[in-house]
């Protein structure tokens, strides 16, 4: 029961056809989103952002649409269209991540612009217009949000469209089943699509098995980091001013920086809390972001009795936000359903160890971390004293890490997307 | 002169591994080493039973059948203690056919620590406590006493070979690796530096590691391995010196080769066809003790081990975590010997075993070659979890029951 290392590797194949993709004429991809920065609520404007930089720095044409109507400093590598005059600032309810009970299939043609369904419409309006200047190459649609815009492009263009999953349904609605129509969205645009971006293995599965879409259509293209856009930070130590005084005496700081709906599993986190308070008392716990659950974690944590262990910070950004990833000793993703988790990469950037649900994808490209099912609560608790107590643990865990995350970067990510453009243009399935 | 020969050593393990215990098990349960959750990996029953079936009843069967049917085959083993008791408590059978394998007088065994330890560079006491407790596990079950040893994964240094000459044992076993080799070859015996009369024996490891590792890959250019072009090899080897030292794990055959690999066929083939030769041998390690002499003395300062590439202890103490742990365990030896409490010591005692630290290994992790070794855990971290979770529940039983020593963490 004590195999070692082979002394014998399998050589990695690398096939002539693969190379030979490269040497083609440069593409032009019209790109369908919902947000960029500095004008995202999550993950998804950041990894699109990221792409699209890799993608025109390797020579793509790039045509990016948004919802709205705003300055993107600092992008200059591509053509942003504005589908609608919105401002991106005030458009409450219409974030990619906001969820609107009231959405109906059809398009409402009496609805506010400041319905989700109202700016969706103008958005296929704008992009049908759009494809009277621009032919592209493929079309590249991220979420439902933008699926039935890519397929009406595909129909009037006759381009291939790749549909990016970056999030489906199940994910956002956690362990409900989420909104009928948006699945429908879903389903019509996963079927449509000449291939399939999922995010990680948890989503290409969610894809295959609760889409019923046959596997070879869809590849697994995890998100990378950019570490470059984390330069120019020093901690200083200043925001977070009570938790370094705890720290300096000896406790540990377990933090989340995410938003507080039910796909992120926090109620389950705050149990972990109260359950690891009964054997370890020098646990304290950040929770940085805000949400629909807020005041439900707050009277929760009251409830359990941790009340005076939980650091509620509110929304934030920029370096306050760099500053809940610095203050955390160990950043814990609880989500129910993550496709993958960009945050856990942004954490151990910052020097924390990692503990991660078995049902977000960045654990599928991370070894140095913990990892546990979100429900299991004594285990987490397990986990972090772990860490807590013991110093060997803790180095091992964010010096691991450390020397994996930055090997995932989007250069990769935006040769892997050239190979499949390449692939979907010539119609091959595989 | 005596006649080129090989000498094959099987070394016969299981440790028992420590059951996902959490901190909540910590002061409450005290039960290590056993679970009710009957698909745990780290279930030590379903484990042994599952290597029984797999590796040795039709290896032993096999081995009785060549020991039976050429009367020139001759091997060595070691059994560490903590097979022996799961042995005695799970597959009894297994026990017996091994009594017979040794009743024919042509199997020696060798002489190790009882819990597959790391104690001799932790502490030399208790490293040889543990020694004289398989010396007597082995008296008893087989009526037989080791005279050459071998160290925990053949960890293998100058003081190790000291120590056996003067604990009185005639030889001492390590791996024959190019750096302490050099130019000299693995096929003599040598003789560890300020000794008189012991004799070091070196593993060949291109010709054990083609069987222990590289049987089944079928991405090795030589694979299949033949018995014909494995004879061939071995007769080439024999250019450089008379004694080919094939020092393996048992479970080699049947559990890391598993039988659809042809590697028992392999195995009997290669045994019957070699006895049936005159102008060859089969030694045990006694005897190629006896028949070649020291060619020269050889000089090994750093420690080396028989494991992965490295050929070092770094898979036991290479990240500050296994570091820690063994710190921990044996920071404990003082206090809780003191208690004379059975139970408490065995404990402890198991804890030691080197494979508790090897599933803490983080050095395969990056370099994408995760699957080539065994952990009943999901990941080293989980590995040094539950075990700092019982290190404290040791400090916890010392003080509540014993009074003794302090918590900590």
């Amino acid at each position: 029961m004590k195999p070692r290392r082979l002394s014998l590797k399998g050589g990695v194949k690398q096939s002539a056809a693969d190379g030979a993709l490269f040497t083609q004429k440069n593409m032009n991809i019209l790109m369908l989103g919902w947000e960029l920065p500095p004008h995202n609520s999550g993950g998804l404007g950041v990894a699109c952002y990221h792409l699209s930089k890799a993608l025109a720095r390797s020579g793509t044409t790039i045509d990016f649409v948004v919802p709205y109507d705003a300055e993107h400093p600092g992008i200059d590598f591509m053509n942003i269209h504005s589908a609608t005059q919105i401002d991106p600032d005030f458009r409450y309810g219409l974030q990619a991540y906001d969820r609107d009970p009231t959405i109906t299939k059809e398009f409402p043609d009496d609805s506010p612009i400041n319905s989700m369904r109202a700016v969706q419409k103008k958005y296929v309006k704008y992009v049908e217009k759009l494809l009277d200047t621009v032919s592209p190459d493929v079309i590249h649609a991220h979420d439902w949000l933008t699926m039935e815009a890519g397929v009406r492009a595909k129909q009037i263009s006759g381009a291939p469209l790749v549909v990016h999953v970056h999030a489906t349904e199940f994910d956002r609605s956690g362990e409900q089943y989420g909104n009928p129509i948006v699945h429908e969205i879903e389903q019509e645009a996963l079927l449509l699509a000449d291939r399939i971006i999922a995010v990680s293995g948890i989503t290409k599965s969610i894809i295959v098995h609760r889409y019923g879409i046959p596997a070879d259509k869809v590849e697994v293209v995890h998100n990378a980091i950019d570490v470059s856009s984390f330069a120019d930070y020093e901690y200083d130590m200043r925001t977070f001013k009570y938790l370094e005084l705890l720290r300096s005496e000896g406790y540990t700081v377990a933090a989340t920086v995410t938003r507080f709906t039910v796909q992120k599993g926090l109620t389950h986190f705050l149990r972990a809390a109260a359950r690891a308070s009964e054997k370890y008392d020098k646990l304290v716990y950040l929770f940085a972001g805000d949400g629909e659950q807020r005041d439900e974690l707050i009277a929760m944590a009251a409830e359990l009795g941790i009340s005076d262990k939980v650091f509620f910070t509110g929304f934030v950004r920029g370096k306050q936000w760099r500053d809940a990833y610095s203050v955390a000793d160990i950043f814990i993703m609880s989500s129910v359903s993550e496709p993958f988790g960009l945050t856990a990469l942004e954490a151990a950037h910052h020097d924390s160890a990692l503990i991660i649900s078995r049902q977000s994808g960045v654990g599928e490209v991370l070894k140095h971390i913990f990892r546990y099912d979100f429900w299991d609560s004594d285990r987490l608790a397990d986990q972090m004293i772990a860490i807590a107590t013991s110093p060997s643990l803790a180095s091992e865990l964010t010096r691991g890490v450390k020397s994996e995350y930055a090997r995932l970067t989007w250069d990769e990510v935006a040769v892997t997307c050239e190979q499949l453009y390449k692939r979907s243009m010539q119609g091959a399935l595989v | 002169m005596s006649q080129p020969g090989i000498a094959l050593y099987l070394h016969v393990h299981q440790p028992y591994r420590v059951r996902p215990y959490t901190v909540f098990d910590t002061a409450d349960s005290h039960e290590y080493f056993s679970t009710t959750r009957d698909d745990a990996s780290s279930n030590n029953e379903v484990i042994f039973k599952k290597v029984a079936d797999k590796s040795y009843r039709p290896m032993n069967q096999l081995l009785e059948k060549l020991l039976s049917e050429n009367d020139s085959f001759k091997l060595s083993l070691s059994i560490t203690g903590t097979f022996l008791e799961q042995a005695e408590q799970w597959a009894p059978d297994v026990i017996a056919s091994f009594q017979r394998i040794i009743a024919t007088g042509r199997v020696e065994i060798l002489a190790e620590t009882y819990h597959h330890s790391l104690a001799f560079f932790y502490s030399l006491p208790e490293f040889e406590r543990q020694v004289a407790l398989h010396r007597k596990k082995i008296e008893a079950i087989f009526g037989v006493t080791p005279t050459v040893f071998r160290n925990t994964e053949l960890a293998y240094n100058d003081q190790v070979g000291q120590w056996a000459e003067k604990a009185g044992y005639k030889g001492v076993l390590a791996e024959g690796w190019d750096t302490v080799l050099d130019w000299r070859s693995p096929n003599h015996i040598y003789r560890p530096p300020a000794t008189n009369s012991i004799g070091l024996l070196l593993k060949n490891y291109q010709l054990s590691d083609d069987i222990a590792f590289r049987f089944s890959n079928q991405s090795w250019n030589e694979w299949p391995l033949t018995t014909d072009k494995y004879a061939s090899w071995v007769e080439n080897s024999f250019e450089k010196g008379p004694l080919v030292n094939l020092f393996m794990d048992y479970e080699t055959f049947g559990e890391h080769q598993w039988a659809d690999t042809g590697i028992f066929g392999f195995f009997d083939t290669f045994i019957s066809d070699w006895a049936s030769r005159e102008d060859r041998q089969f030694y045990t390690v006694s005897d190629a003790l006896s028949a070649f002499s020291p060619v020269a003395e050889l000089t090994v300062p750093q420690t080396t081990t028989w494991a992965d590439t490295e050929r070092d202890l770094s898979a036991w103490t290479g990240n500050s975590m296994q570091r820690e742990a063994l710190r921990h365990l044996y920071a404990l030896e003082h206090d809780i010997l003191r208690t004379e409490d059975t139970a408490l010591i065995t404990d402890w005692r198991r804890l030691g075993a080197s494979d508790a630290v090897y599933y803490m290994s983080t050095k395969w992790l990056d370099d994408g070659d995760v699957h080539a070794y065994f952990s009943p855990y999901d990941s080293p971290y989980d590995a040094f979890l539950y075990y700092i979770n019982v290190i404290r529940d040791l400090r916890w039983r010392l003080m509540s029951n014993h009074g003794t020593g302090h918590l900590h963490g």
